[in-house]
């Protein structure tokens, strides 16, 4: 009898995203049985393991808006063969990217200090708060990434279709109705 | 199969080789109007087929004989070969429309053209899973001052379509390119420079060619929703070729 075919370890995380794309890998429903036939997951919220051992697969939500997100990243690319930019976030920055043309003081002071609302404000600064970064960066910015899986969220149909393409060992294809932006 | 290339009809007519395909045509027509005449789509997004061909973009580029030209103003000869399905032209158009998108602000979600749009579906068409650049985030604030047009500088691709339209059509010469090179961006024609202060009026041509999101009809963003869209639907390989053939009906 042959072996048993060794499980592809898989590591996920949300950066700079709202966990959306999260969710639709959720929506992926009963599938996700079939899919832990062939994989298991290391750091992932689903595991709630906190750092990201050597892995075969890496995917991240979200865009890089602060220092951790920027540790996160580096640590997946390090720890992963492949690695890939799920959601829109990821792929260009998204929604937490509109205020790249915008001043990161200017945005801190009308939410924290002069927005409409806010009584004795001040600009949180407790050490253990990563710093945001001036602009929010899209993965590619940042580290190598192998591939892109946009959407906003990528439906649960279009996760299914990259990760059985990318299991069978075929370049990963969505189609028209599973390639979406929006 | 399209009528045009059925055996047996238009005898006559010379043809050259798309692909492999054999594509007849009149003397008048360009090669990207052949072939999508001929039922060949060929990704574009300056040309529109009520309009003179205008070259900018080069999305429609193919190689005729070896050579990557702009098919939309390229005149069709007889015996051409031109390849426009392969990889490398596909590579070529593709990061063609990374460009467009790493120098815009093409946030999709929050774009009420989305699943309309000609620049995404091009996008989706080409397999574009990222503007894989570094983009660019220019400031470009919007214009609302119309009582019923909101202008979105943040998606302008610079196609001229809305410049041609009002000026050829209209009458009104409403819109114009200003500036070069990375500079260059729509303006509108009035002292204050606002929208409110042009004639520009609902029921212009201008207001129904933008390819993208830049001009847009207040108050009937999501009258469609979004998933029940143009290009939710079929492809735009199929929904270009057939609305070029119902614009150039009349001319057959």
């Amino acid at each position: 009898m042959a072996p048993e075919k060794k499980k592809l370890r898989v590591a996920t995380a949300s950066l700079a995203g709202c966990f959306g794309c999260h969710m639709s890998l959720l929506d992926l429903d009963e599938r996700i049985l079939e899919l832990l036939k062939h994989i298991e997951f290391d750091r992932s919220p689903i595991t709630d393991i906190k750092t990201c051992g050597p892995c075969d697969l890496g995917i991240l939500e979200g865009g890089v808006c602060n220092a951790e997100n920027v540790h996160v990243l580096r640590e997946f690319r390090k720890q992963c063969k492949t690695l890939v930019a799920m959601g829109a976030c990821a792929v260009n920055g998204g929604l937490p990217a509109q205020r790249n043309h915008l001043d990161v003081r200017d945005c801190l002071q009308d939410v924290y200090l002069v927005g409409v609302g806010v009584s004795r404000g001040f600009i949180p600064n407790d050490p253990e708060l990563p710093l945001p970064l001036d602009r929010v960066h899209p993965l590619h910015d940042v580290v190598k990434i192998d591939y892109f899986l946009p959407g906003c969220p990528p439906s649960a149909d279009a996760i299914w279709q990259f990760l059985t393409d990318l299991l069978a060992g075929r370049t990963p294809h969505l189609g028209h109705g599973l390639i979406h932006y929006d | 199969m399209s009528d045009a290339t059925k055996p047996g009809d238009a005898p006559s007519l010379p043809t050259f080789t798309l692909d492999g395909h054999d594509v007849p045509f009149t003397p008048d027509q360009t090669i990207l109007q052949a072939a999508m005449a001929a039922g060949h789509y060929i990704p574009h997004l300056c040309f529109h087929p009520e309009f003179k061909p205008h070259g900018s973009c080069k999305v429609c580029t193919v190689k005729v004989d070896g050579r990557t030209m702009a098919s939309c103003t390229t005149q069709a000869r007889a015996g051409a070969e031109i390849e426009s399905s392969s990889d490398e032209v596909r590579d070529l158009r593709r990061n063609l429309v990374q460009f467009l998108f790493t120098e815009g602000n093409h946030f999709c979600p929050s774009c009420e053209q989305s699943g309309d749009c000609k620049l995404q579906a091009v996008a989706y068409e080409l397999g574009m899973t990222s503007s894989h650049f570094t983009q660019m985030f220019p400031d470009r604030p919007v214009d609302a001052s119309h009582p019923d047009v909101l202008l979105d500088f943040n998606r302008c691709i610079l196609c001229e379509l809305c410049v041609r339209a009002s000026a050829e059509v209209d009458g009104k010469d409403v819109f114009a390119l200003s500036g070069r090179g990375i500079k260059k961006h729509l303006i509108v024609n009035a002292e204050s420079g606002r929208l409110a202060d042009t004639r520009l009026a609902v029921e212009d041509k201008a207001m129904s060619v933008c390819p993208v999101g830049v001009i847009l009809r207040k108050r009937r963003g999501f009258r469609v929703p979004i998933g029940q869209r143009t290009y939710d639907a079929r492809p735009i390989s199929e929904v270009a070729v057939d609305q070029y053939r119902r614009a150039t009906r009349g001319d057959e």
